[in-house]
């Protein structure tokens, strides 16, 4: 037996996308010794495939722009079912978060001014969206990347060793956060590469491990989506919040694999694409809801007029709101009337000449084209509902990113919860990678002011160890890739886009099924760099993501943002005070209710009343915030 | 339609390797990493490949496809013809660890050695302004998603072993230029160092690491041949050497 | 073992498992260049046909040896040398060839080709090279290919010449103004195609605009600098129809000047 590889650092940051990164840099510049966790190599993170932007109000386009008319922004998107704090933190502080990365060397793009040009975008009130082309998302994760190193350099300088103070951990899964005393004592993993196991010993853990896309089908998240940092916090006795919101976009991509879960912008439609179902129907002019009948067009000869006269038709029903579309997708696939991959057909190429298509919609064209040889000026797109971010995530402390329950656990970014209520608004992710990124990192080294090291016992390191080995051990049991297949049917069947109580009862009994057979998993070859290893530690964490959305999306009755009942298919204020708190036992996912923190006045008296008053109950109107 | 695809996987590790032959299905439209996730999940569960965006965004899933460095993601199956054997590799200039995974923590260490931008210490963040046409050039080389092709396809290191210690490769001469160009970086040697620590002088511009770029970065005409021409500036042109003694000239530094 | 075959590398034996026809690309500019190489190289040495009244052949102008073919020298430039050294007879191509060939041969294009076509360093992108040391351009004599730009300004003085050459193709044999013959076309395209390769030289891109730190403090250099970028573009082009247009000016002042064919006039 070799001995077992160790690391003792003041602070270990699992997870290297922009929150983590900006998590790293906080407590490093704290004079703390940081040890930063990626699970793939350094720099490809999530993170590089946000497009539009970074929201923060700096006011360069419209100097009408502040932090309130963003909070405000921010709140509606959610919902209100934001954690107020948060949202103001996250308003207050991203101009100072976006500055900053120009001081590291971030080149935005500019307004004629010189100053960082920004862009508008969904929900946003003014242009907002700091922005390099359409590759923002790397640009954050490179200049963060860049601080790391120029960090490294300053180490190297003082201390003659560049890694003395940072030091990135490349390819290595964590599978356990360890706690001694009830306290956060280090984390065990292995490396992907060769499967050898570590132990780092570190007295805060922040974690920043993103989003739980790869539970479902379709998804726009990458394979590292697996629910890692949400599963390792629950399983260290912290809370997930509100784990039944989940954004999806209706139109991905389902077909051909290669290009599955990739969004289809909304623009295809507003262009002129249209949705068909298998028989060649135009099917969406059947789910025009009442209150939109006046706006969107019942026949197709008026909804193709509105392309050239916008003024004296109504529209086409393809560009009704983003959940009505969805849920009239959902319902056709679910009638049997959908494609043969369980989508719809979205078609711009009758409606349009080859060339207005490249011209108007370029980079959806190259995309499709490079990606997978679909040529979308011959032929339509099949497209679906696909998963994209969690709202609900690790219950923090707002101020400090403190998990709620575990002393010395930290959580930021994605996977954690709150900020973005029952919705997030594009552009408002970047920001907050990096608003509570800093912030955790400052809680890690606010925290460590009053606590020392936390050795780790023996005990806690041989259990550690005899889980990775369990899936070795066993002979001929259940295969990772299949299990988890048949967990992302279940979720994108019957926990997706529209939920009813029915088929949500369903998953949580399908759920459970699965979950005891993947304790039978069984792992063929050696444990170098052996994916079928990987996915099934991956997979108890999607397992258990899965079971803490489905079983808060079926208690509750309503639907709201991310959360959409079409057997509750209205928002109901009662339910916005109401934030759903999932904990593990070891055994399954409770889910229970908890009072959300009430607005405070301040904050309150930010909005017109009447327009709380669709969101809130009479007696909170009367109570005008909590002070 | 489904058919049947003749691929060759290089297997092995750092002791031993050698292709082997496999049939898979694949269907229209697929990309070479579609196939390998195939062969993955049905033939060879421990099939070891880098990937991660399966979109040409992140710079995972560099390997080697009949021969070319090329991003797995973005390399269409109907490219090649309906009875070719597609053979794919790990990349070959850098060691290997399984399969088509290999060791690029060169790439790492060299990123470590460029030294970092410098603002300047009197602009105050939210205080930088520049003028769009003056970060573009260095926001072409930002575009860079490090998927270290061009390092795997620059002959100095990938048949010269003993170059890596003194030659840090097209990617980070992109960022050598990209700071260079930088309107606001204070840092002043950067030409001198890029010649003098980090091997320009190497590179003979044979373009094989702009012929690679999945970002259509025009590494050798935007970044190095800029970056050789700023060296001359200083170290081989008397003239200019001359001229920027006797007055501080825009560029020169 | 070194390169592709180090021991840490994949266990591959193929020096190349490209399947393409990689080697055409090279085989193609070696067989060009090697063919311009030995033509060029018989015509400098050739020492006739290089002069038919008006025109004069691009290898050999301006022409400053006292042995120069009469009407063949500019009286701008005179004739300052002489035909003999050492009792050597020296072709006037001899004189001058140094800076148009050293422009040619400092190109970043043309080091490109002939690295990968001569020196087959590499000979195409990941096919492995033959040789087992690589310094690339860091010692002498490669280090000498910093010196592109004297070579660019000095060809742009000879673009200068070959211009005047091509005005001077508006004569007729007895140097009458305003007539035009096929001599002039062929001029005139071989000395525009000079021009764009030479503008659309790396080292002008740099000269021009390249070098500057901020473009927004230089408006006229930065649009200089983006024209010659989009011309940059076709830098290859340029140089390879440039080549074709010189090599292609000499035959036809040499076919004439041998009274092969006559400069047939439009007017």
């Amino acid at each position: 037996m070799t001995q077992l590889e160790r690391h003792s650092y003041d602070v270990l940051v699992i997870g290297a996308g922009g929150a983590g990164l900006r998590a790293a840099v906080e407590a490093r510049e704290a004079g703390l010794r940081v040890a930063i966790i990626c699970k793939s190599l350094f720099g490809k993170a999530h993170t590089v495939m946000a497009e539009g932007g970074a929201a923060a109000s700096m006011g360069n386009v419209n100097e009408n722009d502040n932090w309130m008319v963003h909070f405000r922004d921010t709140m509606r998107g959610g919902k209100f079912l934001n954690h107020y704090r948060m949202a103001e933190l996250h308003a207050k502080e991203a101009p100072d978060r976006i500055w900053e990365l120009e001081v590291w060397g971030a080149l935005f793009d500019r307004t004629k001014e010189g100053k960082i040009s920004q862009r508008n975008f969904g929900g946003h009130e003014y242009p907002r969206l700091a922005h390099v082309g359409d590759r923002t998302g790397l640009e954050l994760i490179r200049t963060m990347q860049q601080r790391i190193v120029a960090l490294q350099q300053q180490d190297g300088r003082d201390h003659g060793d560049m890694e003395s103070h940072i030091k990135v951990f490349a390819e290595l899964t964590i599978t356990e956060i360890l706690k001694e005393a009830g306290k956060v004592s280090g984390a065990y993993g292995y490396w992907r590469e060769t499967g050898a196991e570590v132990l780092f010993e570190a007295p805060a853990v922040i974690i920043a491990t993103g989003g739980v896309g790869k539970t479902f089908k379709i998804t726009s998240n990458s394979w590292e989506g697996t629910g890692d940092g949400h599963a390792l916090a629950l399983k260290a006795g912290a809370n997930l919040v509100d784990m039944e919101f989940l954004q999806f976009h209706p139109t991905g991509m389902v077909w051909p694999p290669s290009v599955r879960g990739i969004l289809v912008t909304e623009s295809v439609r507003g262009e002129g694409g249209i949705l068909t179902n298998a028989a060649g129907e135009r099917f969406m002019f059947k789910y025009i809801p009442d209150v939109f009948k006046k706006m969107y067009a019942d026949n197709e000869a008026e909804a193709d007029r509105w392309y050239l006269d916008q003024d004296n038709n109504r529209r086409p029903p393809e560009l009704l709101p983003r959940d009505e579309v969805a849920r009239a997708i959902n319902t056709e696939v679910k009638a049997g009337r959908g494609t043969e991959h369980g989508g719809v057909f979205l078609d711009v190429s009758k409606r349009l000449p080859a060339e207005v298509i490249k011209k108007r919609l370029p980079s959806m064209w190259h995309q499709f084209y490079e990606l997978a040889g679909v040529d979308i000026t011959k032929e339509p797109m099949e497209v679906g509902p696909t998963c994209h971010y969690v709202m609900g995530g690790v219950e923090v402390e707002p101020d400090n990113a403190a998990a709620v329950g575990v002393p010395g656990l930290f959580a930021a970014g994605e996977v954690a919860g709150g900020m973005h209520g029952s919705n997030r608004l594009g552009g408002n992710s970047l920001t907050d990678l990096l608003v509570f990124g800093r912030r955790a990192g400052m809680g890690a080294a606010e925290y460590l002011k009053h606590n020392g090291k936390n050795p780790v016992s023996d005990a806690a390191i041989k259990a550690a160890e005899a889980r990775i080995a369990a899936p070795f051990d066993r002979q001929g049991g259940e295969n990772s890739y299949s299990l988890h297949a048949e967990l992302q049917e279940i979720t994108h069947n019957l926990v997706g886009i529209i939920r009813t109580q029915s088929e949500l009862e369903d998953a949580i009994t399908k759920i459970a099924d699965i979950r005891k057979r993947s304790a039978n998993v069984a792992v063929s070859g050696g444990r170098k760099f052996n994916p079928g290893f990987h996915l099934a530690f991956d997979l108890d964490n999607m397992l258990l993501v899965a079971e803490s959305a489905a079983k808060s999306a079926f208690l509750r009755k309503e639907s709201r943002g991310g959360h959409t009942r079409d057997d509750f298919p209205g928002m109901d204020n009662k339910w916005r005070q109401v934030n759903h708190i999932s904990s593990f036992d070891g055994q399954q996912v409770q889910v229970c209710e908890q009072a959300l923190p009430v607005l405070p006045k301040e904050l309150f008296d930010l909005f017109d009343v009447h327009e709380l008053e669709k969101y809130m109950t009479p007696e909170e109107i009367a109570k005008g915030g909590s002070n | 339609m489904a058919r049947k695809l003749n691929l060759r996987i290089w297997r092995g590790d750092s002791t031993n390797g050698a292709l082997q032959d496999v049939q898979v299905d694949v269907n229209e439209g697929e990309v070479v990493l579609d196939v390998i996730h195939r062969v993955q999940a049905t033939q060879m569960g421990d099939l070891a490949v880098r990937w991660n965006c399966k979109a040409g965004k992140c710079g995972s899933c560099s390997m080697e496809i009949n021969g070319k460095p090329r991003l797995a993601c973005m390399t269409q199956v109907a490219s090649y013809g309906e009875d070719e054997t597609i053979t794919v590799t790990p990349l070959r200039a850098f060691p290997v660890i399984k399969d088509l995974v290999t060791d690029v923590s060169f790439n790492y260490k060299k990123a470590m050695e460029i030294p970092a931008y410098a603002h300047p210490a009197d602009v105050a963040p939210g205080d930088a302004r520049m003028e769009q046409i003056d970060v573009e050039r260095s926001q072409e080389f930002r575009k860079c998603i490090e998927c270290f092709l061009c390092q795997d396809t620059c002959h100095v290191i990938r048949d010269h072993e003993e170059n890596k210690k003194s030659f840090a490769g097209p990617r980070f001469f992109i960022r050598i230029a990209e700071l260079d160009m930088h309107p606001l970086d204070t840092l002043k040697n950067r030409k001198r160092t890029a010649q003098e620590e980090h091997g320009l002088g190497m590179c003979n511009i044979t373009k094989c690491c702009t012929e690679v770029c999945p970002e259509h970065i025009r590494i050798t005409d935007n970044a190095i041949i800029p970056m050789k021409e700023r060296v001359v500036d200083i170290k081989y042109d008397p003239a200019r050497w001359l001229g920027s003694k006797i007055r501080k000239r825009d560029g020169i530094v | 073992m070194s390169g592709v075959f180090s021991p840490t590398r994949a266990k591959i034996k193929e020096r190349t498992l490209r399947t393409d026809k990689w080697w055409l690309q090279p085989a193609i500019t070696f067989g060009v260049l090697f063919s311009f190489v030995i033509y060029a190289t018989f015509r400098a040495f050739e020492n006739k046909y290089y002069f038919s009244e008006p025109l004069i052949s691009p290898f050999y102008s301006p022409c400053l040896s006292t042995s120069c073919e009469p009407g063949s020298a500019l009286s701008f430039f005179g004739q300052p040398f002489n035909n003999k050294y050492f009792g050597i007879g020296i072709s006037p191509a001899l004189f001058i060839l140094i800076f148009p060939l050293g422009f040619r041969m400092t190109c970043y294009y043309y080091r490109k080709a002939y690295y990968r076509a001569f020196w087959l360093s590499p000979p195409a992108c990941a096919v492995a090279e033959p040789h087992t040391k690589y310094t690339g351009e860091t010692r002498a004599p490669l280090i000498l290919q910093n010196s592109h730009r004297w070579f660019f300004y000095a060809g742009l003085i000879f673009n200068v010449i070959l211009t005047w050459d091509a005005i001077l193709a508006f004569r007729n044999p007895e140097k009458e103004w305003g007539h035009m013959s096929v001599g002039t076309l062929v001029f005139l395209f071989s000395t525009t195609m000079l021009w764009l390769y030479s503008l659309s030289c790396h080292t002008c891109r740099h000269t021009l605009g390249g070098r500057l730190k901020h473009f927004s403090k230089h408006p006229v250099r930065y649009k200089a600098w983006t024209i010659v970028s989009v011309l940059n573009h076709k830098h290859p082009t340029f140089a390879w129809i440039s080549l074709f247009g010189v090599a292609g000016a000499d035959i036809y002042v040499r076919a004439v000047a041998s009274g092969a064919i006559s400069n047939f006039y439009f007017f």
